[in-house]
């Protein structure tokens, strides 16, 4: 099973389902954006913007997952906002410090079934 | 006030001095609406701005100026508040309402606040002046001591004598005996703290002080200064004849309100000193105000104390803001304080002047405890002195300042708690809990009660209570507790929203249990998925049981931003790394490797508070190769990422140094080799010093050893940062055996019992029973879990291995060390550096940085530092 996100234009294959451990975030490269990569403890998978608005340091992917109430989270590994994974919205703060709104693009993403190129050996 | 500024010029307001009074006039200024528009100018004499004076004794326990800091950063800039420094304003001109300063520069103003506090008082004596002879009162007039006392220890002599017997003479005689100086303190009234304490208590204070070495004399005053043939000074002859030894003589007999200008200008001042004002704090002279210890407040009297000197900046900042409130008129002058280990306090009227009072006295010498009470002929408590033991403070001083008649017998509140069988006291909602920001009791229920503030976190934010000198925090905890359960809402102890049980309760179920993942534990024993606060303290309990590498499986995906990658993250998105140099020892070719390694990367190197080398500048891919280096050159992991034990701090102890008693160093080393990769609730920092001179400050650690001939004292619970703790003694005069296993269980008693990130300093204030409890668990096994907390360690130390080299040896581990999952061999674009100073630094989003790209170990870095190295011009 292979990963893979739209990046506007098209769908981009990323990396191995089995390389994502649940609750552990990768950083993806696309062209010049920098998108964070989760999988959840359902299976679910997330992809957002690698950069925090907080502190402009591209370090989402190394943050840590969790819910507020029904809703799934991710706490920014350098000052803790915490953001809503459903709309990308920043549930602790509305604005960042450069004074825009405090919320991460959500990124498309999904798996596909393999290629038969890509059947395991 | 209508200032008669021209329209089109926005109005000016002069703050003369930028002290502790005067940055909270600035903060109490800013906060007034309709303010923005005026231009703000603070002219200060000393180099530095606004430090917290009250603490500065703290500069010789190892705390720096910039820790003193009371001006939060950005805050002149967020206001348009302009600040200068070192150029103190020498003249007013009331007509043309200006100020000149000692630079020679004019400035108009609307406003005058005068700030400019009190100078030290130096008795008229011959010889005041020479070399040797200080104050104490800035941060440079301790840099001058400091740098005199070492002069003098270093020449062998060292004998210090302090003028002044009050609360600074003190706090200078104890920093003086903490360099190691014999230390001797001459006071002219009869007894020390003559202002705040009475006879009985002056009497116990002073039993206190000699025991730690300082020589008192009162009845005493300074007559002449003698010098040495070099003209500094030898010695300070007393006014009955007889001539004291000194190398170094510190003035600390009072103060005076500093009121020149005022005088200069025509403005009245008091009988002794003090610019006169009414309660509004303004002068005769409606454009000039004056706040703190150089003014005379409303009542007559100058105060010197903080809360006193905050409530008049306040008042003049919404005088001025044309939003008058109450006025200033007196304030209460309690103190509660820690005097060289000795708790003192005072508080009402401590000598009982009133008609008619009468002293109820507790007074147990051989256990240094001294209690008395002022009660009034109505019954009512109207002061009292505590020294040795000042916990009733906070709830004396609000009763006291009630002035009610007492609901209980007066006894009951001076005798041993053995004895006093006195329910907890009702204070009366007028009582003032927290005197820095003057916040009663009823407006802390109030802010539970009405504005929903569900705990003392809360409280303080939204009432500024237990902000100031935190010394009611303790009856703040107890009044918001109550407030909480009066109003039905269950008081919510749980970590989070996820586990409704506290840290140390979890602890218990995951080594009942054998649980050892997070999932299994949230979905047993709590709900949802967990968050920034749970995971980390899950992820840090099953390392404290020792539960492997803490990147396998699950573990990987609970760990806090450093843990994240075995690295500290830095602000821009880069690591640091910080090789093990157990004891802060290192060979040449450690030194070299270390070198060679930082240079091949091109990383930024700087010498760490824990006596070792950090490297700034990795990025997540360049770890393995980094860490690749070190641990083929024998160094493993210095934990300087986890909530562990970090270093073990040492001084060189008896093998090199002639004062040393024991080999510090050797002790430090095992100490560190045997705790290493401990993890805990908070870090945990120690230190081994080789005698009593301390230079490894291990009282200021969460545990420290000192050498004592017979053997090794250790102290507990000690703490640097924001609220310094002196550790504690627990035991004296240890065998090495004993002393180890002691630590052993004091280190696993607190990781089993402390809350999250806890560190022990407030784990053993929290803890019931305190200091004697602790003793009987770790050292009598009073509770019978001596073994278990022994089999706990040695689990530990048995299965201890270096997690770098673990990562290293591990492709699984190593794989997560990638820039990006889709192009791994892609150095982070984000990541980028400049040149300063010979070496990097992060660049600034406005700044066109280098990426570092030496990932092979061959590879020249990138030039970034450029081909001239920058000399830094002195």
């Amino acid at each position: 099973m292979t990963v893979e996100i739209h990046d506007g234009t098209h769908w981009q294959p990323v990396c191995a389902l089995a390389d994502l451990q649940p609750g552990r975030g990768v950083a993806v490269l696309l062209a010049d954006h920098q998108v964070a990569l989760f999988r959840d403890r359902s299976g679910a998978l997330h992809a957002v913007d690698n950069r925090d608005p907080f502190s402009g340091a591209y370090v989402l992917s190394r943050g840590l997952l969790g819910s507020r109430g029904d809703r799934p989270t991710l706490a920014s590994p350098m000052y803790k906002q915490v953001f809503d994974l459903t709309d990308g919205r920043c549930l602790d703060e509305d604005t960042a410090p450069d004074g825009s709104p405090a919320v991460l693009r959500l990124w498309p993403v999904r798996t596909t079934a393999p290629a038969p190129s890509e059947e395991p050996a | 006030m209508t200032s008669s500024h021209t329209p089109e010029r926005p109005p000016a307001l002069v703050l003369v001095g930028h002290g502790m009074v005067g940055q909270r006039f600035l903060e109490a200024w800013t906060e007034q609406p309709g303010t923005g528009h005026w231009r703000v100018t603070v002219l200060a004499e000393e180099p530095r701005p606004a430090y917290d004076r009250v603490h500065l004794s703290s500069l010789f326990d190892g705390r720096t100026p910039e820790d003193l800091a009371l001006c939060p950063p950005g805050f002149l800039a967020e206001h348009g508040i302009e600040l200068r420094l070192g150029d103190p304003v020498t003249a007013v001109d009331r007509a043309a309402r200006t100020v000149t300063t000692r630079s020679g520069t004019e400035l108009g103003y609307d406003a005058l606040v005068l700030a400019t506090g009190s100078i030290p008082f130096v008795p008229p004596v011959p010889g005041r002046d020479a070399a040797g002879c200080h104050v104490y009162r800035t941060v440079e007039d301790l840099d001058a001591i400091r740098a005199d006392a070492a002069h003098a220890l270093a020449d062998g002599g060292g004998t210090g004598v302090v003028v002044g017997g009050g609360l600074l003479g003190l706090e200078a005689a104890g920093a003086l005996r903490a360099m190691g100086l014999a230390t001797h303190v001459v006071e002219f009234a009869p007894r020390l703290m003559a202002v705040q304490v009475d006879e009985g208590g002056g009497a116990m204070l002073r039993r206190k002080i000699e025991d730690l070495g300082v020589r008192v004399h009162t009845d005493a005053a300074a007559s002449g200064i003698a010098t040495g043939a070099d003209g500094a000074v030898r010695g300070l002859a007393l006014s009955d004849g007889r001539e004291l030894p000194a190398d170094l003589v510190v003035f600390s007999a009072g103060v005076r309100p500093r009121d020149q200008l005022a005088r200069d200008c025509g403005l009245p001042v008091g009988p002794r000193g003090g610019i006169v004002v009414d309660e509004r704090c303004r002068t005769e002279d409606p454009a000039v105000l004056a706040v703190g210890e150089c003014a005379l407040a409303a009542d007559g009297r100058v105060y010197g104390l903080v809360a006193p000197g905050y409530q008049m900046a306040e008042t003049a900042a919404r005088e001025l803001a044309g939003r008058p409130g109450p006025g200033f008129t007196g304030a209460d002058t309690s103190t509660e304080l820690k005097l060289l280990g000795v708790d003192v306090a005072s508080f009402g009227d401590p000598h009982g002047s009133a008609e008619g009072a009468l002293d109820v006295l507790y007074s147990d010498s051989r256990l240094g405890v001294y209690r008395k009470l002022v009660i009034g002929s109505d019954g009512a408590l109207l002061g009292g002195v505590l020294v040795g033991d000042t916990d009733a403070y906070g709830t004396l001083r609000p009763l006291a300042k009630a002035g009610r008649p007492l609901t209980v017998p007066p006894e009951q509140l001076v005798l041993p708690a053995g004895f006093a069988a006195a329910g907890p006291i009702a204070l009366p909602d007028d009582a003032v809990l927290c005197s820095c920001h003057n916040v009663t009791q009823g407006a802390v229920r109030a802010a539970v009660r009405d504005q929903g503030c569900d705990g003392v976190t809360a409280v303080k934010k939204c009432t500024r209570a237990g902000t100031g000198c935190g010394s009611c925090l303790k009856q703040l905890t107890t009044v918001v507790t109550e407030e909480l359960a009066a109003t039905g809402a269950e008081v919510r102890t749980g970590l989070c929203e996820h586990f409704a049980r506290t840290r140390a309760e979890l602890y218990e179920i995951v080594r009942a249990t054998g649980i050892t993942t997070f999932s299994e534990l949230v979905d047993r024993h709590g709900t949802g998925e967990g968050c920034d606060i749970c995971k980390p303290t899950v992820a840090s309990i099953l390392a404290s049981l020792s539960n492997g590498h803490i990147l396998d499986g699950e573990q990987a995906a609970l760990q806090d931003s450093n843990d994240h990658f075995l690295a500290n993250l830095q602000r821009n998105g880069s690591y640091s790394v910080v090789p093990r140099v157990p004891g802060g020892e290192i060979t040449p070719e450690g030194l070299i490797v270390i070198g060679e390694v930082a240079r091949d990367f091109g990383l930024y190197t700087k010498i760490t508070g824990g006596q070792r080398i950090d490297l700034f500048g990795a990025s997540v891919d360049q770890l393995p190769a980094i860490w690749g280096r070190l641990v083929e050159a024998g160094f493993e992991s210095g934990h300087a990422y986890g909530k562990a034990l970090r270093t073990v701090k040492s001084c060189v102890g008896e093998t090199w140094c002639r004062y040393g008693m024991q080999d510090s160093v050797a002790l430090a080393i095992e100490l560190e080799l045997r705790y290493r990769g401990l993890r805990s609730p908070h870090k945990i920092k120690s230190a081994v010093s080789g005698c009593a001179r301390e230079c490894a400050e291990a009282r200021s650690k969460d545990f420290g050893v000192i050498a004592t001939s017979a053997g090794w004292n250790l102290y507990v619970a000690g703490n640097g940062g924001m609220t310094p703790r002196h550790a504690d003694l627990l035991a004296a005069d240890l065998d090495r055996g004993t002393l180890i296993r002691t630590i052993d269980r004091y280190l696993m008693f607190y990781i089993r019992t402390a809350d999250r990130l806890e560190r022990t300093s407030v784990w053993l204030e929290r803890l019931d029973g305190g200091l004697a409890h602790l003793r009987a668990v770790v050292l009598d096994d009073a509770l019978g879990i001596g073994a278990e907390l022994d089999a706990l360690m040695a689990r530990h130390i048995g299965s201890y291995q270096d997690e770098w080299a673990a990562t290293l040896a591990d492709p699984e581990r190593l794989r997560r060390f990638a820039s990006f999952v889709n192009a791994p061999g892609t150095p982070d674009p984000a990541v980028t550096f400049v040149p300063e100073r010979g070496q990097i630094r992060p660049a600034r989003p406005d700044e066109d940085g280098h990426v570092l790209t030496a990932t092979a170990p061959d590879a020249a870095p990138v030039l970034v530092a450029g081909p001239r190295l920058e000399v830094l011009a002195p």
